[in-house]
């Protein structure tokens, strides 16, 4: 260890001493890691409760859910749901589970956490807006939050927010005036947040790689960080401009959404000329690019972990990252399929399908690629891998139905039903979701220098995965059988004959939920109880793994890695007798 | 472990695979001419998606359970030909189907949105609003009234904002909750919301059409069986969209006309 | 198993195109290997920031367009003349701006920034920035000239979708320029510190920013020319 090394690198930043420099506005990645990840937390049980408590609604309308009335009284008197207190849990829900989870959890928290270790850096470019990034993430989510307890409500237009039910103001309905305004102003916040964390990982890929660490020896998890965040770049910076001009639709008396003639309550509204349709090309353009955003980061983890435990390298690394950067590319050109029936040109229908076609390809060799990983492999199976291959699983369920969905004849009968909803849950509910589990077994031995109880991790597993299908297989035939989406009860002649369906389900995610605690509890426990964790358990090779378990300070503890192979050095003779070589192992590697 | 991971796998794939063969829920009996190529392009996209979800989840549970075999003596295999015949594989099989789907679709797509109704098509207006449908027929003249929002009143049944004191065509306006049509015979429906955003869905006809306020929107088809059927709201439009519906009746030639000439009377 | 140096005979180019020999950067004295330089990052930093920008002012621009286009209430009026001053003052804000920078970077290296041809080309870089600072600032109270000019003709926010768009882009064209002049005042106070040494104190970084500021005001001005 040189001392003028660790001098410099005390020169970086130096580290913090008081309580709150350490824990809380702390410029260290990994706090920042970890506090992102503790909002995800908060806000995944948070949207999963919400579910539950719409699963019940769906299921038994009239029961009298206790204790709900006390979260509001108006929304549930008597503790019995009224349909608008159903649309605004669904918004919430929505609104929670895609911006607070899943553009959080597997970017924003694994991505700030590893990305700056997997490169060999000391921390993130930008140390100081990479703080500022999650207190205004955290800030966004206290403003949704207090959605919840205005009188009026929370809003009640979905996490889509069409206009001009959401710029009109208080006459579209409950939950449509102070509440909806709060969730716009939450969403610019969220933009906000995510482009400076966008441009963090942008700047810290480019320029802070360590010696040695060229683009192509980036484990497939920085590359899908390092993709993602340039979408997430040009997405929010398109979202951001689409809530400010809801805002003052809602606020300043423009009409940018909103025609004229249109009767709420009973009066006559005193806009004219704006255009629904453009919320929804302004929402949406942002709004598909989102879904890869929540995606991408998974499959680099699934990608990054599946081959740590079949301890042999990933199927085509190379075309993986051509896959994931055009996928990245694509995202941007689908996003009218989420508008075929809406009321566009029907030319521009045919324009969008063809790409939205398209992406299928690279998402498809993603996926044989994971599969082909696994053939002749000699899997350790862990909750981790468990994870990684139940994705596999659950992205090929979910990607076959987004087939159907991106053929606009086939999408006429299909748009708005419950065929779309199993869609967008196996992809980003669920797949996404596993993404996380595995990231969460895998990487909290480095993290907290602890190891996760296997059992029930494993158990979590099973049961989550079984559980997942039994929730989101029969929401297909029910989108077959025509079954609308978005409805707080069924009580249209051919729906009635549905609904014990509708109960299965109801049934299956409360079971599938109530086995999350099993995971929230083996995180805590093993916080504090989990066996010792040593520098790398699973005989991994890539730079997060050359340190202490947690890593220093600065990550490395003051040694300048010197990265000579990539990631994926798995299955090979090494000279201590082990079958893999780590990244920052100046051993040649041997012929296999 | 892995042998119980593809155990798994192959159970869910199969349970799964044979609910959507029986068509133990499925779409309901297509009562229109543009129905069948829909239709048709559903079941080609389910079997070749069909054969893609089996394929690839067996494929799963095949390698993970060969993974699981403990034999030390064993050796590592990389997949034949390693990444390359996948990536063709993916190329040009998911490419012929991608390019099969969508030749064939676009023209079941054409014929519901880019073909013209024809000319001699029945002509009803259509409303939709917080939270009901409301049809409008031409009347003995064959004119539709001008629409004035500010002339809507739900109270005395003015839905759409009529004017017969001051516009002749407006007078004879037929205005009903339900959609009454003869059968085969092509409908043209011009469709405008009064307040936010609707949806005009009737899965019978596998035709389904966004309102969007500030547009008119023509949707046009032509029924081939008598029957009564549900239009129901398919986008959100606040807290009564789950409840928000029309009937539509399909009748005889005859049976429309008397139906008509009765409300003509009112 | 990490090493900071390369072990003689150690194999390194395997597997890629061959970046994996000397650094990308050369190791500048004070600055560590796989920390990057702070030039640098803060340059990508900032031209990542300005492509954000570009992209929602790229947005709201589609917008524009999609509402001109869907409806027949849009009515045209007058550029305040104030726009079209305000343009030559942004841009004579680069130009001093410019004069900074160069004054800047002809002063020598650490060892010889005692002398006092350095401590002039600082305090004439100095006197260039306070000028561009000073040229922002007019250039934002001539904006709010120009929305007063508007006022005055009954045109504001809510009036007609054409008065909209114009305060929503002046609006927040002056909202950057202002958050710019923020940074402006960051980079004059690293570089007196650091005594005129341009690579710590972001002066490179932040005139990518000001450019670009002004170029999009251009870009801005054309576009409100031609469709307002």
């Amino acid at each position: 260890m040189h001392e003028t090394s660790a001098s410099h690198a005390a020169h970086q930043h130096t580290a913090p001493t008081s309580f709150i420099r350490k824990h809380v506005f702390s410029l260290d990645h990994k706090v920042i890691g970890k506090q992102y990840y503790d909002l995800a937390l908060v806000a995944v049980f948070i949207g999963m409760g919400l579910s539950w408590l719409m699963r019940i609604h769906l299921g038994w309308p009239a029961w009298p859910i206790p204790l709900l009335d006390k979260l509001s009284a108006v929304g549930a008197p008597g503790g019995v749901m009224t349909p608008e207190y159903y649309l605004s849990l669904m918004t919430m829900h929505g609104t929670i589970m895609v911006f607070f989870v899943l553009t959080n959890a597997p970017f924003s928290a694994f991505g700030n956490y590893f990305l700056p270790i997997q490169i060999g850096a000391e921390d993130m470019a930008f140390p100081r807006f990479n703080m500022m990034s999650f207190w205004t993430i955290f800030v966004a989510f206290i403003v949704m939050m207090t959605a919840f307890f205005v009188t009026d409500g929370p809003p009640i237009a979905g996490w889509t927010s069409y206009a001009p039910l959401s710029a009109v103001g208080g006459d579209a309905g409950p939950g449509m005036r102070l509440g909806q305004t709060l969730w716009a102003v939450s969403i610019a916040i969220f933009c906000i947040s995510s482009l400076l964390g966008a441009l963090n990982f942008i700047a810290t890929t480019l320029d802070l790689r360590t010696k040695g660490m060229s683009l192509a020896r980036m484990p497939l998890s920085t590359w899908a960080w390092f993709v993602t965040a340039v979408i997430a770049l040009l997405a929010f910076a398109a979202l951001l401009p689409a809530t400010i001009l809801l805002i003052l639709d809602r606020t300043a008396g423009t009409s940018f959404f909103i025609p004229a003639g249109l009767v709420l309550s009973d009066k006559l509204q005193p806009h004219s000329g704006g255009s629904p349709l453009l919320w929804q090309h302004l929402f949406w353009f942002f709004g598909h690019p989102e879904v890869y955003i929540a995606i991408l980061p998974s499959i680099g983890i699934v990608s990054h972990i599946i081959p740590v435990f079949a301890r042999k390298p990933l199927l085509g690394p190379r075309a993986a990252i051509g896959c994931i950067m055009a996928t990245g590319f694509l995202s941007y050109m689908v996003w009218g399929h989420h508008m075929f029936v809406s009321g566009m040109s029907p030319f521009s229908a045919n324009l969008f399908s063809v790409p939205t076609l398209f992406i299928t390809i690279p998402m498809t060799i993603l996926t044989l690629l994971l599969i082909g990983s696994v053939y002749g492999a000699k899997m350790r199976f862990t909750a981790a891998s468990l994870f990684c291959l139940g994705f596999i699983s659950v992205f090929i369920s979910g990607g076959i139905s987004g087939f159907f969905l991106a053929q606009p004849s086939i999408d006429i009968y299909l748009h708005a039903t419950y065929f779309v909803v199993a869609h967008f849950h196996f992809v980003m509910a669920v797949a996404s979701i596993f993404g996380v589990f595995a990231g969460t077994y895998f990487w909290f031995p480095k993290m907290f220098g602890r190891m996760m109880n296997e059992g029930l991790g494993k158990l979590h597993f099973w049961l989550t995965f079984i559980g997942v299908y039994c929730v989101f297989m029969p929401m297909h035939y029910l989108g077959l059988a025509g079954n609308v989406r978005r409805y707080s009860a069924f009580t249209d002649d051919y729906l009635i004959p549905l609904i014990p369906v509708h109960k299965f389900i109801t049934v299956a995610a409360l079971l599938t939920g109530a086995a999350q605690f099993i995971f929230l509890f083996n995180l805590i426990w093993s916080r504090f109880k989990g066996p010792i964790a040593s520098e790398n358990p699973w005989e991994a090779t890539t730079l997060e793994w050359s340190t202490t378990s947690p890593p220093p300070f600065d990550n490395f503890g003051g040694r300048h890695m010197v990265v000579y192979h990539g990631a994926d050095e798995y299955g090979v003779q090494s000279s201590d007798g082990k079958d893999y070589i780590m990244q920052t192992s100046p051993e040649k590697v041997p012929a296999r | 472990m892995g042998r119980l991971f593809a155990v798994v796998v192959t159970v869910i794939t199969l349970l799964s695979v044979s609910f959507f063969v029986m068509h133990t829920w499925w779409m309901p009996v297509d009562i229109s001419t543009t129905g069948p190529a829909i239709d048709h392009q559903l079941e080609e996209t389910m079997t070749g998606s069909g054969l893609l979800f089996l394929g690839g989840q067996l494929l799963l549970g095949l390698f993970v359970w060969q993974s699981s075999d403990k034999n030390p003596a064993r050796k590592i295999k990389i997949f034949p030909g390693g990444a390359n015949p996948l990536v063709a594989a993916a190329i040009i099989l998911v490419g012929i189907e991608i390019l099969t789907l969508t030749f064939v679709g676009s023209k079941a797509w054409a014929a519901v949105n880019l073909v013209p109704a024809a000319a001699d098509s029945l002509h009803i207006d259509v409303q939709a609003e917080q939270f009901a449908f409301y049809f409008r027929y031409a009347g003995p003249d064959g004119q539709f009234g001008g629409l004035h929002p500010d002339k809507i009143d739900d109270g005395s049944g003015n839905y759409f904002g009529l004017d017969p004191a001051n516009d002749v065509a407006a007078r004879d306006d037929v205005v009903v909750g339900s959609l009454v049509i003869p059968v085969n015979r092509p409908i043209l429906l011009t469709l405008h919301s009064k307040d936010v955003g609707h949806s005009f869905y009737v899965p019978e006809l596998r035709i389904q059409q966004d309102f969007v306020p500030g547009i008119e929107i023509p949707v046009h088809f032509t029924a081939t069986q008598t029957g009564k059927f549900e239009i129901v709201c398919t986008q959100l439009c606040g807290l009564g969209h789950y409840n928000m519906k029309a009937y539509l009746q399909v009748m005889s030639e005859a049976d429309y006309e008397q139906w008509l000439k009765g409300q003509e009377g009112q | 198993m990490a090493t900071t140096t390369l072990p003689p005979g150690a194999d390194i180019a395997l597997d890629d195109h061959g970046s994996g020999g000397p650094p990308e950067i050369a190791p500048r004295p004070g600055h560590v290997t796989g920390s990057g330089s702070h030039a640098q990052k803060s340059e990508t930093g900032m031209w990542v920031a300005v492509s954000a920008i570009g992209m929602s002012f790229a947005a709201f621009t589609s917008a524009m367009i999609v509402r001109q286009d869907s409806s027949t209430d849009w009515q045209h009026f007058q550029l305040p003349h104030a726009l079209y001053l305000n343009t030559l003052i942004l841009l004579g804000s680069s130009v001093t701006l410019e004069l900074s920078r160069q004054r800047i970077a002809a002063i020598p290296d650490a060892a010889r920034q005692a002398s006092g041809s350095a401590k002039t080309l600082l305090a004439n870089g100095i006197y260039w920035l306070y000028l561009t600072a000073a040229l922002g600032l007019i250039f934002v109270l001539g904006q709010i000239l120009a929305w007063r000019n508007l006022a005055a003709q009954g045109l504001f926010l809510a009036t007609n979708p054409s008065s909209s768009f114009f305060y929503v882009f002046t609006a927040l064209h002056a909202v950057h320029l202002l958050g710019g002049m923020g940074g402006l005042f960051y980079v004059l106070r690293k570089l007196v510190r650091s005594g005129g040494a341009a690579e710590t104190s972001g002066l490179s970084a932040f005139s990518i920013y000001w450019h670009f500021m002004d170029l999009l005001w251009v870009y801005l001005l054309l576009l409100l020319a031609i469709r307002v």
